[in-house]
């Protein structure tokens, strides 16, 4: 498989990422090793296998549909790099 | 003779309820060693001394309390896990000012046992790496020559409690992040069975795999923290509900006559050292005259593990670190002039080499026509390698292999082939895979690098009490490190 510097960039771009001309050159190699040694698995013959995701593979308990007040608003914007106390403030989108 | 904070966990408990020392004390001497040590190994990203003494003053006047299994005792904690009011950077600049207005469920159960927590410590890059390089503040050195690295990620966690700093400390272990640096600088650290241990509050990066567990200077001190943080939380769904063992009950075994111990030939193959080799084969050889019967099984998927757990681990990490987003926490670009371009300049100044790497990966992995030859095949792989151990530990009680294949390396050597370094983790990635827990002993030092080899015993499903009673006795008829020579 070839991992081109242009393929590096398409794919920083899916993982909202910004690379620069050098660090896609750098990665586009590492990930080209990578990415083969990965390739390995397809030499196993997985058919009828069932995938598994997690090793419990207990039902996700649910708690009733209610709503419940957890944390305090304050708390929840205290880290947030810009704020007026109330909401989270991002540049304006329209 | 001996320092105040050279003794162990256990002991520093019973002088403290008795009276023979006092917190603040206690807590002064592990300050002070922080301050004689800190300059050479780079353990920590935070000292929290203040509250700390503040806290050992409070505990003092009240005096003594028994029910508390960890009353006034100095523990440092991997900075991934939340702790209220004290800054958590999980090793990143993205996290560099975060304070959580929660505690993570295992540092709650660390206060409510009486610990006092002294610092955060310094680990990979969310927990990605394998030598504690990556921080985005610093590089830990190994106790025991500090041209070498501590392993990772918990590497910081490992040089903290090797070099005496605390007498406990909390890392996680994604793929061997507590085995591993335990290995490297001779301490006992124990990945306990996924779902043991509550995974709420400590910032994910792989959550299949992801599991906390402490980091000692003895089996006994590993044991006594465990039974504190072990046991079902309601409010995360990966924990387990099944009651946990008395752990300190377990240490006390005389022989191990009955007990079958496999020795998985994949883990004693090609690529091993001779010197952990050595090492290894005489605590084997130990246990075998301990009473222990020998059995040799197989684990035929395990030359697939790396590649599944890379793909796994950077599956989940491409999308639980979608949350760093640059809008509800952490860092922010101060360049950044639309929303989408704050996503992605917060991201890219905010994430260091090694986690962009994992993020692009796993985001490739998950992308549109390669999932399936990737992540689903990873995920079927997965399954093989779990039936593997559990067929295998039909066979026996434990299984016994290095923790690592080589002894700690120097600074730097791997940092530009991160193919290379993956590639260390061979022993220890599997486990994770199966969910099963896995405890590293010190056995003895290398005979060519005088560097720490540890022994990893495997075992069934929540049953750490084993472990822990296999590893004391173990650690009872083997030679004692001693002082780490770095330092």
């Amino acid at each position: 498989m070839s991992i081109t510097p242009e393929r590096v960039a398409q794919i920083a771009k899916l993982a909202r990422l910004e690379l620069d001309d050098e660090k896609q050159r750098l990665f586009a190699g590492q990930f080209e090793d990578i990415l083969s040694y990965m390739d390995t698995l397809n030499g196993l013959d997985t058919a009828g296998t069932e995938p598994l995701y997690s090793p419990v593979e207990q039902p996700t308990p649910l708690r009733e549909d209610k709503v419940e007040k957890r944390f305090a608003r304050e708390d929840i914007v205290s880290n947030a790099p810009e704020t007026d106390g109330q909401f989270f403030i991002v540049p304006k989108i329209v | 003779m001996s320092f105040l904070y050279e003794k162990s966990l256990s002991e520093i408990r019973s002088q403290l309820l008795a009276k023979e020392l006092t917190v603040t004390e206690v807590v002064e001497a592990c300050l002070k060693r922080i301050e004689e040590t800190e300059p050479s190994i780079q353990a920590l990203i935070s000292v929290q001394a203040e509250e700390a003494l503040e806290q050992a003053r409070a505990m003092d006047e009240a005096g003594p309390d028994a029910s508390k299994p960890l009353w006034g005792v100095p523990l440092t904690v991997k900075d991934l896990l939340c702790t209220k009011g004290t800054k958590t950077t999980c090793g990143s600049k993205i996290l560099e000012n975060f304070e959580p207005f929660y505690d993570a469920f295992a540092i709650a159960k660390l206060k409510e046992a009486g610990a006092v927590l002294l610092g955060k410590t310094n680990m990979d890059e969310f927990a990605m790496g394998s030598s504690t390089e990556s921080s985005a503040y610093k590089a830990t050195k190994n106790p025991w020559d500090l041209n070498k690295v501590p392993g990772g990620s918990s590497g910081g966690s490992a040089a903290s409690v090797t070099a005496s700093q605390v007498f406990g400390t909390l890392g996680t272990d994604t793929g061997g992040s507590i085995r591993q640096p335990a290995s490297l600088c001779g301490c006992v650290g124990l990945k306990p069975t996924y779902g043991r241990v509550s995974r709420r509050g400590m910032v994910a990066y792989g959550s299949s795999l992801d599991q906390i567990g402490p980091m000692t200077r003895s089996v006994e001190d590993n044991a006594r923290m465990l039974q504190v943080i072990a046991g079902h939380d309601e409010k995360d769904s990966t924990s387990v509900d099944v009651p946990v063992d008395n752990y300190l009950a377990a240490l006390h075994r005389e022989d191990l006559k009955g007990l079958k111990v496999g020795l998985p030939k994949e883990f004693w193959a090609e690529g091993l050292d001779a010197e952990v080799e050595s090492a290894c084969r005489t605590a084997v050889a130990k246990l075998e005259e301990l009473g222990a019967e020998l059995v040799e099984v197989e684990l035929p998927h395990s030359s697939y593990a790396i590649a599944t757990y890379y793909i796994i681990a950077m599956a989940e990490a491409s999308s639980n670190l979608a949350r760093f987003d640059g809008v509800r926490y952490g860092y922010r670009s101060d360049n950044a002039e639309d929303l989408l371009d704050i996503y992605v300049k917060s991201r890219s100044e905010g994430f260091g080499d090694e986690v962009q790497r994992r993020i692009m990966l796993g985001t490739y992995v998950l992308s549109s026509g390669y999932y399936d030859a990737y992540y689903k095949k990873a995920a079927q792989v997965r399954r093989l390698i779990r039936e593997d151990y559990l067929k295998a530990l039909e066979k026996c009680d434990v299984l016994v292999g290095p923790a690592s294949p080589v002894t700690a390396w120097k600074v730097g050597e791997f940092t530009s082939d991160p193919l290379k370094m993956y590639l260390l983790d061979i022993y220890t990635i599997s486990l994770n895979l199966a969910g099963l827990p896995g405890l590293s002993l010190p056995v003895g030092l290398g005979a060519d690098s005088n560097m720490p080899v540890g022994l990893q015993l495997l075992g069934k499903e929540f049953d750490e009490a084993t472990l822990y009673g296999v590893a004391s006795l173990l650690e009872k008829n083997t030679e004692k490190l001693g002082a780490p020579a770095g330092l």
